[in-house]
């Protein structure tokens, strides 16, 4: 049955694969006048076993209004709903994907997929909600990039989608947009990059005035973790050596660096008693500090995304350019070839949390602005898609999790930590009717001729997947069944989130009672006092007095042996230290270095 | 024998020296033999030695004989706030052959903008006339700056220094970038010297103490809550992760807490060249004193990184140290008088950084690892000495009892006790951190240079005897693996055909702003292939032809310091 054919026909019964599922459709044409609108949008699901984060059960859901109304057994409907039925399939809420690009600018491009595109992409792969994130370019403000990131989203976007914003530079004026997006705009998320040396990267005591300032707001810290200033050193030294293909993308970040930006994050963020959380983890060695922090007790969050679960980073040295560079992405994939099966236990086990996709995908003739240097390559790769369907192939078709745990790594904790709990993420009476009927059995194999993405490679090609969504179901609409799409593009609605979500600041909220320090009051030192030579200039440690609270007296006893007086008198360029050797560029009288301006 | 007896005594026979009865203590192996020493050397070890007539006898009956000590780390003349330390070179290497330790290898450390090597210079001026032991420099690199390789390879050619120290800690003062610890990570293993790292994030530090102060906490105890273990274990890891990437053998100074030790041993699982050295101070005692009632004791424990005030880190520390985890100790000795440390009274952030442990150092480790059991004497003989003079590349001629090393023995024995006490130590400052510690082991006699410096509690010493020991570049101990693993760890790329599809046009103004690497950076032309299809709208032309300077890098902005016809530089040479 086709698109077209379905839309001009009012009633349908269709039958579907009669062994396995039937779909009775009872239904007006939903979107073709408004009069219709009313009966399109409630739904009986029957027959389904529904599965959260912490249970199963059997039971039918009744949707209206884009909401679920009843869950229950034997359910009064009003009459002509249209009935889906489920037949012992599993019922889950739909996916979220935590980490999207589908505006990213990169060398003046963007991204392929755009929210369209993106959006088509994840509710055809069961995901029916995504965070995108904001990046501003360095020296916009964040309001008018969020501004931006939003109208594009709400003219395009076919799920609903929310939005995290990146910090890509600490300027003035910063902090009281940051309370305008918290306060005003429903953002509560904000990531941070210990990469991209000299574009947006933060150093460690930005990162922490940033962090305090974000954990006073209640948010949600993101890290980009990696060390941008090693990763500059080995792009240089890999160019000299002759490297310029993607495989200089893998050598110059090796994980070591990813897994010392993580430790790095962490050990920030627990002097300053916030949560943080680790966007792309994509690294044996990376994910084995989240699990070693975690059991030390800072409140850390690891988010794999699709590509470091599904595949490998061994692919960066194809023959074929096209195919290396679509890898490309940051941190790169790995390339030891077990680290998807370790990531995957790890995810099952708990301790990383969420999965994103980090989906960014660019055209090879995008990525090719970097055909004679890896360090232009456009980054990013696809996922949005397939992500549902990776995650269930490796973890739960493998015995490492169980269905609720998929439902809680895919949605139901992504929900939790960014405060959209129990609205998404769970099948419940008043939740939104975002909801996915999941086949496990049903057997697909990823391939770019058949996905949603408008780019030439998929990083999955070729692999082949246990479990698929079989219909799709958001804001109480039908937008897959069967293979075919219905969506309109614009009808996302941006979800604005609130402030300190409760799965991370309780916590914290607890900590910062009993974390308080307090000094030892002892009687006052009245002993001798060293005298200091007036003229420590460069041994002040690092608080000057300006620090120093304004109790701190001058020294009781004077010597009065010692002068302030110093035959040197002190110089406005003191602070400069003295070069050893000075090379006579410019001899007396003879030329001078206006000159040699370059 | 009293010290007057001594010096009126002919230098001959003060110089030849038979030890008599000892069990000799090697890393490897121990065995008995007597041990005769002429001119500063051993000359011969074995049985019923013949030895000229005159020759004095020191009887080891029932003891040990060691190689003497080498405290890998002090800082005997470090200059903090413009107070020079309570111990110089004087007192520090009496105190330190007091204790059995024969060597000392001290950080030249200069803030001051002068060169590295006239603080070398300097340095070897204090120490030659003070010095009573034998010692090496280390020098720590205070800041980048550009000549710094020029500095670096004069003094590993010239001057003797194997081992540079650079700073993670200390904000806008001696802290170094992530960046800037690669490019002088590279140099050094260009050089074949050793980087020490003194590893605490100095970013965290600044703004904890920023806070603490601001909450009214000024005392000692906020030395260690600004500063606490996380921070260095964090460090420590970061270092690890730089070196790994430029395959620089690295020396982590002053392990002081768990978290770093740990991280450093779980590197060493992983096959880095990393040595952790921790101090007296760590493995002696603990950090719950820095909340101390009495102010003086409490700040006489300020050193950086902070003593751990978890009570179980000494014994956390000594297992690993015995199980050769850690492989070094030192004492990183630097201690201010009360008087000099109350300078920071009112700000502890003031309070100059530095703890007693020269003299302890030996009994300390001896009481803490060979008396529970947790070594025997061979491994303590080989993380008191050995070890470092392997590292720094002093042995044999140091680290060992073998024909032809220096005669730097320490007859030890096992069954003496001694508690130690600020009453009683060979130190100008009030306080000793390990006040009351009761050791089982102790130096009996200590020869140094192969005359006899202490014995029978009696120190005998001559200000100016030590001799500076010059060391040699490419360790053994530390190097054979890094030029086995320089010549493994070469990449390649991938050969393959020219990409010849599509490629989207960028706005030439975004070029500019590609992320670090630069244009001038890709190889020349002979390795980059030449690009098949030819943009026919893009020109080869630039305004700007290619300089002869063009590989040195443009400077953002210059300051005319001389204009046309104006005056030049040369006035301006400091």
């Amino acid at each position: 049955m086709s698109y077209q054919g379905k839309k001009s026909i009012p009633h349908i019964t269709m039958l579907l694969d009669p062994s396995r599922a039937t779909i009775e459709c009872a239904f007006h044409a939903r979107k073709d006048g408004p009069g219709f609108f009313d009966t399109s949008d409630r739904l009986l699901i029957k027959g389904g076993r529904i599965i959260n984060d912490d249970h199963s059960f059997y039971a039918d859901i009744y949707l209206e209004d884009g909401l679920i109304k009843q869950i229950g057994e034997n359910l009064i409907v009003p009459g002509g709903v249209k009935t889906i039925e489920a037949n012992g399939r599993m019922v889950i809420p739909g996916g979220i994907d935590v980490n999207t690009y589908l505006q990213k600018p990169c060398h003046g491009m963007t991204a392929v997929d755009d929210f369209y595109q993106g959006t088509k992409a994840a509710l055809a792969g069961g995901t029916t909600m995504i965070i995108d994130h904001v990046l501003p370019e360095p020296g916009s403000s964040l309001l008018t990039s969020f501004e931006k990131w939003h109208e594009a989203a709400d003219t395009k976007s076919c799920c609903d989608y929310s939005l995290h914003v990146d910090i890509t530079s600490w300027y003035d004026g910063i902090r009281e947009e940051l309370e305008v997006l918290v306060q005003d705009k429903g953002v509560n998320s904000f990531q941070v990059y210990m990469a991209y040396k000299d574009l947006y990267q933060m150093s460690d005591s930005q990162l922490y005035e940033a962090f305090t300032f974000l954990k006073s707001l209640g948010a949600v810290i993101l890290v980009h973790a990696e060390n941008g200033d090693l990763i500059a050193q080995e792009q240089k030294r890999i160019l000299e050596m002759g490297i310029t293909g993607p495989e200089g993308h893998a050598l110059s970040r090796p994980e070591e660096l990813e897994a010392e930006a993580v430790f790095r994050a962490i050990t920030i963020a627990s002097r300053i008693n916030c949560p943080v959380y680790i966007t792309k983890v994509m690294s044996k060695s990376a994910a084995d500090i989240i699990a070693l922090a975690r059991k030390k007790g800072p409140l850390v969050f690891g988010e794999p995304i699709t590509a470091s679960l599904g595949t490998d980073g061994t692919h960066y040295w194809s023959k074929n350019w096209a195919k290396a560079a679509a890898f490309v992405t940051s941190p790169p994939l790995s390339p030891d070839p077990t680290t998807p099966d370790h990531l995957n236990s790890l995810l099952a086990c708990g301790d990383l949390q969420v999965t994103g996709s980090g989906h960014c995908p660019y055209s090879t003739a995008q990525k090719a602005v970097g055909k004679d240097n890896f360090t232009m390559i456009p980054e990013g790769v696809n996922g949005i898609e397939e992500r549902m369907t990776v995650v269930w192939d490796k973890a739960v078709a493998t015995g490492k999790m169980d269905e609720s745990q998929f439902v809680a790594v895919t949605s139901t904790n992504a929900a939790k930590i960014f405060n959209l709990y129990p609205r998404k993420g769970r099948i419940a009476v008043g939740s939104d009717a975002d909801v996915v009927i999941w086949d496990p059995d049903k057997v697909k194999t990823i391939t770019a001729k058949s996905h949603k993405s408008a780019i030439e490679y998929n990083i999955f090609e070729g692999m082949e997947c246990h479990g698929a969504p079989l219909v799709v179901i958001s804001q109480g609409k039908i937008v897959y069944e069967d293979g075919n799409l219905h969506v309109n593009k614009g009808m996302g609605r941006f979800i604005p989130r609130k402030p300190f979500p409760e799965y991370l600041y309780q916590r914290i909220k607890i900590r910062n009672k009993v974390g308080g320090l307090q000094g030892v009051s002892r009687g006052m030192y009245d002993g001798p006092v060293y005298e200091i030579p007036a003229t420590p200039k460069y041994a002040t440690p690092a608080p000057s007095t300006k620090s120093s609270p304004a109790k701190n007296q001058p020294p009781p006893i004077r010597n009065l042996h010692q002068s302030n007086f110093s035959l040197s008198g002190a110089q406005i360029d003191d602070n400069n230290p003295r070069r050893t050797g000075h090379r006579i560029v410019a001899p007396p009288g003879g030329r001078s270095n206006i000159t040699s301006l370059g | 024998m009293s010290h007057q007896g001594k010096k009126s005594a002919t230098r001959t026979t003060s110089d030849q020296l038979l030890i008599k009865g000892g069990k000799i203590v090697n890393d490897d192996q121990s065995f008995y033999a007597d041990v005769y020493v002429e001119d500063g050397l051993i000359k011969q070890i074995g049985e019923n030695l013949i030895v000229p007539g005159g020759t004095r006898t020191v009887d080891a009956y029932g003891q040990l004989v060691m190689p003497g000590g080498i405290d890998a780390h002090t800082r005997l003349q470090a200059p903090v706030l413009g107070l020079s330390s309570a111990d110089g070179f004087s007192q520090g290497t009496k105190a330190a052959l007091a204790g059995g330790t024969t060597m000392i290898i001290d950080h030249v450390c200069l803030d001051t903008g002068t060169s590295l090597v006239a603080a070398f210079e300097q340095w070897r001026g204090h120490a030659d006339g003070q010095a009573c032991c034998d010692y090496g420099l280390h020098v720590d690199i205070p800041r980048w700056h550009e000549s710094l390789r020029e500095e670096l390879e004069a003094l590993v050619k010239d001057k003797g220094v194997n081992s540079f120290l650079v700073f993670m800690a200390y904000k806008d003062k001696l802290q170094c970038t992530d960046a800037q610890m690669y490019e002088i990570f590279c140099i050094i293993r260009d050089l074949g010297a050793i980087a020490q790292v003194h590893a605490e994030n100095g970013d965290i530090i600044e703004e904890e103490q920023k806070r603490l102060l601001e909450l009214g906490i000024t005392g000692p105890e906020g030395h260690v809550l600004s500063r606490p273990e996380e921070v260095e274990a964090e460090a420590v890891y970061r270092a690890i992760t730089i070196a790994r990437q430029a395959n620089c053998p690295l020396y982590i100074t002053k392990v002081m807490s768990r978290g770093a030790a740990d991280v450093l041993a779980q590197a060493k699982r992983k096959g880095t060249v990393v040595f952790g050295e921790p101090i007296t101070a760590s493995l002696g005692t603990d950090g719950s004193h820095y909340w101390s009632k009495n102010w003086a004791k409490a700040a006489a424990f300020v050193t950086s990184p902070p003593i751990s005030p978890d009570p179980s880190t000494p014994d956390h520390l000594t297992t690993l140290l015995s199980s050769g985890d850690l492989q070094v100790t030192g004492s990183a000795h630097c201690t201010f008088t009360t008087a000099q440390k109350a300078v920071g009274k009112d700000n502890f952030t003031l309070i100059p950084e530095g703890t007693n442990g020269i003299e302890e150092r030996m009994s300390i480790i001896w009481e803490k690892c060979v008396v529970p059991g947790k070594m025997d004497e061979n491994d303590f003989v080989a993380v008191t000495s050995t070890n470092a003079a392997k590292i720094f590349n002093c042995y044999p001629r140091k680290g060992r009892i073998a024909v032809g090393a220096d005669a730097d023995l320490v007859v030890w024995n096992p069954k003496a006790t001694k508690i130690i006490s600020a009453k009683t130590h060979n130190l100008n400052v009030e306080y000793n951190i390990f006040e009351g510690t009761e050791c089982h082991g102790v130096p009996t006699v200590v020869i140094s240079q192969g005359r006899v410096v202490l014995e029978d509690g009696n120190l005998c010493v001559t200000q100016g005897l030590g001799r500076f020991i010059p060391r040699k570049t490419f360790p053994d101990f530390v190097y054979k693996r890094i030029k086995a693993r320089n010549r493994l760890a070469e990449v390649h790329g991938v050969p393959r055909g020219m990409y010849d599809g599509p490629v989207h046009e960028v706005p030439a103004s975004v070029r500019a702003a590609a992320p670090t690497a630069t244009s001038r950076l890709t190889p020349g032309a002979g390795k980059a292939p030449a690009v098949p299809v030819r943009n026919l709208h893009q020109s080869g032309f630039s305004l700007s032809g290619s300089q002869a300077d063009d590989h040195i890098a443009r400077r953002t902005a210059q300051k005319i310091m001389a204009p046309p016809g104006g005056r030049s530089n040369i006035t301006s040479l400091s």
